[in-house]
């Protein structure tokens, strides 16, 4: 991409993240933040960082925003009261000051970074054909890294744990989420029947084509997620209690196999998590199959929130 | 001036955007959004690393780009619990501020969580 | 042959744009929630569709061009399906400013 394509984007990036600040009513704060996640993921691209252009399009601007929209429509009568805190001129000349500095001090770095840049890719360039896999970043996050998804996956399990633990507790282990409201016939429906079919075909697309091109469990996870989100907010499914075994076991499978894969590198090739010689890209579809239903399930159960309501049906 | 530098300088201005934002707003959800610029600009600065590791045939520096996605998705992680914890107290107490001089009102009665 | 699928791209891509540029100048002109939608919605659609017929050429193959065609159907029915939701809220609750 070229310099004035760059500097566009960037001008762009900056006014979205101006009004993202700056807006008066919280939903169009929201608003711009959601444009402003899709634009990141150009920049992404422009960095030549392709997987996670594909990652900050699902998790960082798709479910962010998702999320963000949910909490400012339910939060909306709340913005009068929240307006008659905001600060005095002085704060804010002291918070810009405060803001502009550190902004300087990064600005600094970044213009003093070291040249010829440190670099780990002629490292992973050498040892990635003992992962068998061709696109470098899944060989580092599955192989080089994989403690580091590990314990990103476990993170997630607590930070849903941490969700659930905010409900009220008549109603633990219950469903999350208002009781839907069902229009069989509306255009909602007819969407949440015909899009799932794609996109499990997609999502699952993705987690294979990983492997040597662009792409991974959790851009093909988040696809899966969206896929569920869809059919519970048109009211053709319900949200599941989550006391449910199916759902508890759906959520561990994944970091359960993880973790299995792990000891048996300990017994059979003297560390945490190291692949035995020739056997790594079969463990690693192992893990990266497990991982993609839990990691769908966690991820829209960390977007529908606490339970709400009673689990037992109705 | 290359592009990576532009956007290592892009990603400074983004930092100093949402921490302005965090100090000022009392809202805890415009909290939420600046601190998700923060991140956000934070991220960028690695992919400007991880840009200017490119060799041995590849785009850019793997590692810090793998390390990218693993943030994203805690980032998602955090913002989730936040706005759990918001709508929480909103539900108690009918109030999102964060300023100790709003009395807590008193607590509902249990059939408003029925739909 | 590579010029004329050259100016093919630039010919359609420009029209795409031009017509996203309308879709936004119908969004900031237009009065109510209802037109705008309807700006936005029918320009926006078929701005995309062009950019995706001028990028087809650009491709090297008959699959990825196919994919690039799937991706603006599946904006055309994400987009019908927005547009009709928020055309029967503003409906049920008068416009929202």
């Amino acid at each position: 991409m070229n310099i004035a394509l760059n500097l566009a984007l960037i001008l762009l990036l900056l006014a979205l993240a101006f009004w993202t600040v700056v807006a008066r009513e919280t939903f169009a704060a929201v608003a711009g933040f959601v444009s402003y996640g899709l634009l990141l993921t150009l920049a992404w691209v422009a960095l030549s960082a392709v997987d996670v252009a594909l990652t900050e399009a699902a998790i960082g601007a798709g479910l962010t925003g998702a999320l963000l929209i949910g909490a400012a429509s339910r939060l909306r009568k709340t913005e009068a009261a929240a307006r008659a805190e905001r600060p005095g001129p002085a704060t804010r000349v002291l918070a810009a000051i405060v803001a502009t500095a550190v902004a300087a001090a990064i600005a600094a770095c970044v213009l003093l970074l070291p040249d010829p840049a440190p670099t780990l890719a002629p490292e992973v360039a050498r040892n990635i054909a003992s992962t068998g896999v061709g696109n470098p970043i899944t060989a580092v996050l599955m192989s080089f890294r994989a403690m580091d998804t590990l314990l990103e996956a476990i993170v997630l399990l607590f930070g849903l744990l941490g969700i659930w633990s905010l409900g009220s507790d008549r109603y633990w282990g219950g469903r999350p989420g208002l009781a839907p409201v069902a229009e069989p016939n509306g255009i909602l429906a007819y969407m949440a029947r015909v899009l799932p079919p794609i996109g499990i075909v997609v999502g699952i697309y993705i987690l294979w084509v990983g492997a040597d091109y662009p792409g991974g469990k959790f851009q093909g996870g988040t696809v899966l997620a969206a896929m569920w989100l869809l059919l519970m907010m048109s009211g053709l499914l319900d949200a599941p209690a989550v006391s449910q075994r199916w759902v508890r076991l759906a959520l561990i499978a994944g970091p359960a196999a993880f973790i299995l894969v792990g000891l048996l590198g300990v017994f059979v090739a003297n560390a945490f998590l190291a692949y035995p010689e020739g056997l790594a890209k079969p463990l690693i579809i192992v893990i990266e199959v497990a991982l993609l239903p839990s990691l769908a399930v966690t991820l829209t159960l960390l977007l529908i929130g606490p339970p709400q309501r009673a689990g037992s049906p109705p | 001036m290359s592009a990576p530098t532009l956007f290592g300088l892009c990603a400074a201005v983004l930092v100093g955007f949402g921490l302005y934002g965090l100090m000022v707003h009392p809202q805890p959800l415009r909290k939420v959004l600046s601190f998700n610029l923060i991140g956000n600009g934070v991220f960028l600065v690695c992919a400007v690393i991880a840009r200017r590791g490119a060799s041995a045939g590849f785009g850019g520096d793997p590692v810090p780009q793998a390390l990218l996605i693993t943030a994203i998705v805690v980032a998602f992680a955090a913002s989730a619990l936040a706005v759990a914890l918001m709508l929480r107290q909103f539900d108690e107490t009918g109030s999102s501020s964060l300023s100790p001089e709003v009395a807590p009102a008193p607590a509902k009665s249990p059939a408003k969580g029925e739909a | 042959m590579k010029i004329a699928a050259d100016i093919f791209t630039i010919v359609a891509i420009l029209t795409g744009g031009f017509f996203f540029l309308a879709g936004t100048v119908g969004l900031l002109r237009f009065p109510d929630t209802l037109t705008r939608l309807h700006a936005l919605t029918k320009a926006d659609n078929l701005g995309l569709g062009l950019v995706v017929l001028g990028l087809a050429p650009q491709t090297g193959s008959v699959l990825a061009g196919l994919k690039m065609i799937l991706v603006w159907l599946l904006v055309l029915l994400a987009s019908a399906t927005v547009s009709q939701l928020i055309a029967r809220s503003a409906r049920r609750h008068g416009p929202h400013p």
